[in-house]
């Protein structure tokens, strides 16, 4: 198929109406509305499914119990609205019943604005929702690799049966960039085992979210672990470049990591050995993977769009064998290549052998706009 | 007698949509009264095989274990998103919220009202004993003026915490709405036309007409402090003249398909 020029929000509705979701339900939101506003004439178009739900929490559970059907259900929204999924979430979490969630990210705070920010990383890959589970976590940094991604989201949440989100922000919900989408999938037919289809001609099914029992409840909690851990070892991705004779790694996500490519490449013509990891799941994370890239780097710096979430992660990993910088912008405001540039460049300079590690604690000279935690 | 000429006619039996199970309500709590009369209906209506329910989060929580038909638990409150979310990609299945009036008249007021107004060819089972059982009594939103509950305990006064909320009444003036009806359980009498309610509002769904909900008052003598006799003269006496019973609305009329 050839490639056409799409925008973001509704290429993924494509990707996912071609990747055989049977069931949408959303509420309008802000960068993401065109997704909801793609299904509504979409959806019905195909037979299938579509919802405009009273809230955010008439959404999510509706997909719950679409999903609970064993039918391809998602929802997408944008962070406030994914606030108020999370009872949701963690529910289909104990269910165990596969959905695909798309969160188009704003700023926050509170109504915050509804400009491009990453700021649900932590919501999301910490902190979905109540109780020990994780939802697998993607974060496209283009048009194509959103639409990649949704069909790669429905066959992970159907493998695992889980949640499945993917985590992009405003910009690329927004933008416009020729890409493919993929041919119709044949849609499966027929429902998994456990679906609830109507007790006929065999034992009822029941999909229940809780254990009142505490071994019970334990030993769900330590199946539930198992398959996160499965999870974490098989489906980890994510997308390097120039790491291999690299110095200094910047690592970043979505359209952070997009824009400091561009700065790597800028660095790399100053004769300065940068190299970009971004990290395609965030949930499982990368973590191995950075671990032995820390054996030979210099120093790392994190280039986020909020105020520094998954530089926790980074430096979880790192585990203190290099410098760990930051460099963040916010409220809407993208962190350009230039200014990722002075950032590798003082980077560069502050973790030379001549400055060993010790010598540079203590914050980087802050520029203009930038949070600079370390 | 011999035993030939006594065993002739089974005059009652446990309906099979009903679990061969105890349950786990306590003593004259009438939710086993509204399950057998919902498992009589499924069976009587030859839907069971194909009916889906969806357990709220109160008492009924453990519904799932008294229905021999497939079912779900959702979060507390959002029952009607749930059956909403399963009866449009599942048209031919009949399915069912069982809800109390902690979950269906407080934390789930929008979810239910917009289940009517867009007219969800699906039941609601409203079970409403005027506290929230499961935690312990307290006040919920149709607790009478003046009743004295676990967290209202110089009563309910109608100043600061308002008056009973006539769910059944709200929901009948939504056009989306086709069948709404306020049954009681405090009398043999009132379970029999109880019965015909959740039998006509099956009904409703399996011919495509609609959104449809039967309130039936019910008790909670544990957390009423009372004997469940006293109970459901109470009900009588106290909860009837508040919550008048009858059809709110039967307009099985001209609803479409709803459903893929
Ligand atoms: C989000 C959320 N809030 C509160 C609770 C605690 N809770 C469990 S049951 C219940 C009230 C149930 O009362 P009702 O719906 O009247 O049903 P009953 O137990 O009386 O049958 C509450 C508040 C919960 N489980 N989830």
């Amino acid at each position: 198929m050839a490639k056409q020029l799409l925008k973001g929000n509704e290429a993924i509705a494509e990707a996912a109406v071609r990747a055989g979701v049977d069931a949408y339900f959303g509420y309008p939101i802000t960068p993401q509305t065109e997704l909801l506003e793609y299904m509504s004439k979409r959806m019905p178009e195909l037979g299938r499914a579509f919802v405009q739900a009273e809230s955010e929490l008439g959404a999510i559970n509706m997909v719950y119990g679409a999903a609970c059907a064993g039918k391809r259900a998602m929802t997408s929204s944008s962070s406030p609205g994914v606030s108020l999924m999370q009872e949701g979430l963690s529910y289909i979490a104990a269910a165990e019943v596969p959905i695909v969630l798309v969160d188009v990210m704003r700023g926050g705070p509170g109504l915050g604005n509804i400009a491009p920010s990453q700021s649900d990383y932590f919501q999301m890959v910490k902190s979905a929702g109540h109780g020990d589970f994780k939802p697998i976590v993607l974060a496209p940094a283009s048009v194509q690799e959103a639409i990649d991604m949704i069909g790669l989201a429905f066959d992970l949440a159907d493998k695992y049966r889980t949640v499945v989100t993917l985590l992009l922000d405003g910009t690329i919900g927004q933008m416009m960039e020729p890409a493919e989408l993929p041919p119709m999938s044949v849609k499966r037919s027929g429902a998994p085992g456990w679906a609830l289809t109507g007790a006929s001609g065999r034992p009822k099914n029941g999909i229940i979210p809780f254990r009142m029992q505490a071994d019970d409840l334990e030993a769900f909690n330590l199946q539930l672990q198992q398959k996160l851990a499965l999870i974490a070892h098989t489906e980890v991705r994510y997308h390097e470049q120039s790491v291999e004779d690299a110095e200094l790694i910047v690592v970043g996500f979505g359209t952070a990591g997009r824009i400091a490519q561009t700065a790597v490449k800028m660095a790399r013509r100053q004769g300065i050995k940068a190299g970009l990891f971004r990290p395609i799941t965030l949930w499982p994370f990368p973590e191995r993977r950075l671990s032995q890239l820390a054996d030979d780097a210099r120093g790392f710096l994190v280039v986020e769009m909020n105020a520094g979430q998954m530089v926790e992660d980074v430096r979880l990993a790192v585990g203190g064998q290099a410098p760990v910088k930051f460099l963040g912008r916010m409220g809407g405001s993208l962190p350009m290549p230039d200014e990722i540039l002075s950032a590798i460049v003082k980077l560069d300079q502050t973790t030379t052998p001549a400055h060993p590690v010790g010598a540079i604690e203590g914050p980087m000279t802050p520029l203009k706009h930038f949070v600079s935690i370390n | 007698m011999t035993l030939e000429n006594t065993i002739e006619t089974v005059v009652a039996d446990r309906p099979q949509a009903l679990s061969q199970t105890s349950t786990h309500y306590c003593p004259g709590c009438l939710h086993g009264v509204a399950h057998r009369l919902i498992a009589e209906v499924l069976d009587e209506l030859g839907i069971r095989e194909r009916t889906l329910l969806v357990a709220p989060v109160g008492c009924s929580v453990f519904a799932f274990n008294y229905f021999e038909c497939d079912a779900v638990v959702a979060p507390h409150g959002r029952a009607p998103a749930v059956a909403t979310g399963l009866k449009r990609v599942s048209p031919d299945k009949i399915v069912f919220a069982y809800q109390g009036d902690g979950d269906l008249a407080s934390i789930g007021t929008a979810e239910i009202i917009h289940a009517a107004v867009r007219g969800e060819n699906i039941t609601v089972i409203f079970i409403n004993n005027a506290v929230y059982g499961m935690t312990g009594g307290q006040m919920a939103p149709t607790s009478l003026v003046g009743m004295k509950t676990t967290s209202s305990p110089f009563g309910r006064d109608v100043k600061t915490m308002g008056s009973p909320l006539k769910m059944s009444e709200l929901i009948a003036q939504i056009d989306g709405a086709t069948f709404v009806s306020r049954r009681s359980l405090h009398s043999p009498a009132e379970i029999r036309k109880a019965k015909k309610a959740i039998r006509r509002a099956f009904e409703v769904q399996i011919n495509h007409q609609g959104f449809s909900l039967v309130e039936l008052l019910s008790n909670c003598p544990t957390n009423w402090d009372m004997k469940p006799l006293e109970s459901l003269r109470w009900i009588e006496t106290r909860m009837v003249p508040v919550f008048p019973l009858g059809d709110l609305k039967n307009a099985v009329a001209s609803h479409g398909i709803k459903g893929v």
